[in-house]
């Protein structure tokens, strides 16, 4: 049985995230919780956050859950979602953060002067909304989850690995940005599955059955 | 292909029931909240909005169980909105589950509450709902107090002041075309849009199938919000967004 623990920082609200899971795995234990020994003692965890980066990194520390988040990403299977995907990486232009380093590559904002579809329509920030996620390598999360699905994203900036090579789904606005992220036992997403209907509640049903090994 | 034109049924709710009326009177019952928002949601919705419209304190209760029922349920973004007049508000309602919260006439008598809730939860949840007459050629009006008292701000002014202030989406409503089935004030809506880079959410007006994808193609709006079309089964939200699709407008089908 999966013993799912979903990481509070103060930052959101992530009952969204535990109903989603609760709704697809009734049979594993699921948590929020902001206390290293239950983190560490999970099988699974999930990395979510929301609002700015800075703060999110800020509340992180204040609550002494850098060490936990740092150790579970090393050794279980670890979901990151939203702004949990962009700390995981060196730096972030919002606030000229720097993040948790666990992945080479920084965090960007969306260009405003580049922000124009092929119509020369502008492009709004933050990008809100259902966009469709190409994978790009085959991976236990993406099973059953048809190439070109449709999430749901709500962001101003994006992560720009530094190797091309984690990149586990692409999706565009107007240019390709990385939409999700695969390193060994990590997996990381942009948008949201907790609210992302049947393909979200089918990558956090894959998840929960996940033992972290691609 | 890339991002979606979102498609957002809305529920007017008071005493725990969804309710639809034209120009604030005569409502009529249109049913169970849970049950209407899951049938949306089987049919494709991309979001729902509640709107609180009684939002007397003694029933606030009310619209926080209702969104949990809902939340535990359906898995989409929920936005709520009405009576939200602190920052306490924004945060119960988003932690009974709500995604974003949507604030109107607090947002006109308050502007500061738009930064700070915008700062304490992050401009994703917040969305700024701004109901708009027409007062001249190319001049709009915002209305507060469900469109009973005048303001004196230009619309597109307090959109854009919103904006700066953290607002992550605008949800605009003509209150001259609400209830009226005519379709959206659609220069309203382009003016609007074409000023914000954060999206619009267009509302006001819908009659027909045509009119959402008017909106979407002439008035510029990233996302139409529609009600009483779809409360009464003149059309499901998947109707409309075979119509969309069929005039090149991409949706999530």
């Amino acid at each position: 049985m999966a013993e799912i623990a979903i990481i509070d920082y103060g930052m959101g609200n992530l009952r969204s995230v535990a109903h989603a899971i609760e709704h697809v795995s009734p049979q594993s234990k699921v948590a929020v919780t902001s206390d290293p020994a239950e983190i560490l003692k999970a099988s699974h965890v999930v990395f979510p956050g929301q609002g700015a980066m800075p703060d999110c990194m800020r509340e992180l520390d204040s609550r002494g859950l850098r060490d936990a988040v740092m150790r579970s990403a090393r050794e279980k299977p670890f979901l990151g979602i939203c702004i949990g995907l962009q700390m995981l990486f060196d730096f972030s232009e919002e606030g000229n953060v720097a993040g948790l380093g666990i992945l080479r590559g920084k965090v960007k904002r969306f260009p405003q002067d580049k922000m124009f579809d092929s119509s020369g329509e502008k492009l709004k920030v933050p990008h809100i909304g259902w966009n469709q996620v190409e994978t790009c390598l085959s991976h236990p999360l993406w099973e059953g989850i048809a190439q070109g699905s449709r999430f749901y994203f709500v962001h101003s900036y994006y992560a720009e690995p530094d190797d091309e090579g984690i990149v586990a789904a692409t999706s565009r606005y107007p240019f390709r940005f990385a939409s999700a992220v695969a390193k060994g036992n990590i997996f990381a997403v942009q948008f949201h599955p907790e609210k992302s209907q049947s393909a979200g509640l089918a990558l956090l049903r894959n998840f929960s059955a996940w033992n972290g090994a691609i | 292909m890339g991002l979606a034109k979102r498609i957002i049924p809305c529920l007017d709710v008071t005493g725990g029931r969804v309710v639809k009326g034209v120009n604030f009177v005569g409502l009529r019952d249109a049913g169970d909240p849970v049950e209407i928002a899951r049938r949306y949601d089987e049919q494709g919705a991309d979001e729902l909005t509640f709107l609180d419209i009684t939002a007397s304190s003694d029933e606030r209760g009310l619209i926080l169980r209702i969104i949990e029922d809902v939340a535990s349920q359906v898995f989409i973004p929920l936005t709520v909105g009405g009576g939200v007049r602190a920052v306490a508000d924004v945060r119960s309602l988003l932690n009974a589950g709500a995604d974003k919260v949507s604030m109107n006439t607090s947002a006109v008598s308050n502007p500061d509450l738009v930064a700070e809730a915008s700062s304490r939860f992050g401009s994703q949840c917040i969305v700024v709902a701004i109901d708009a007459k027409r007062t001249g050629e190319g001049q709009w009006e915002v209305f507060t107090h469900g469109g009973r008292r005048q303001t004196g701000l230009d619309a597109i002014e307090w959109a854009v002041r919103m904006q700066q202030l953290g607002a992550g989406e605008i949800l605009l409503t003509s209150m001259d075309r609400d209830g009226t089935k005519n379709g959206f004030d659609i220069e309203l809506t382009r003016a609007v849009s074409d000023a914000l880079d954060i999206p619009l959410i267009a509302s006001g007006g819908v009659g027909n199938l045509a009119h959402l994808a008017q909106g979407v193609l002439e008035g510029h709006a990233d996302a139409v919000l529609a009600a009483s079309i779809f409360h009464y089964g003149e059309y499901t939200v998947r109707q409309a967004k075979e119509y969309m699709a069929n005039r090149h407008i991409e949706v999530r089908l």
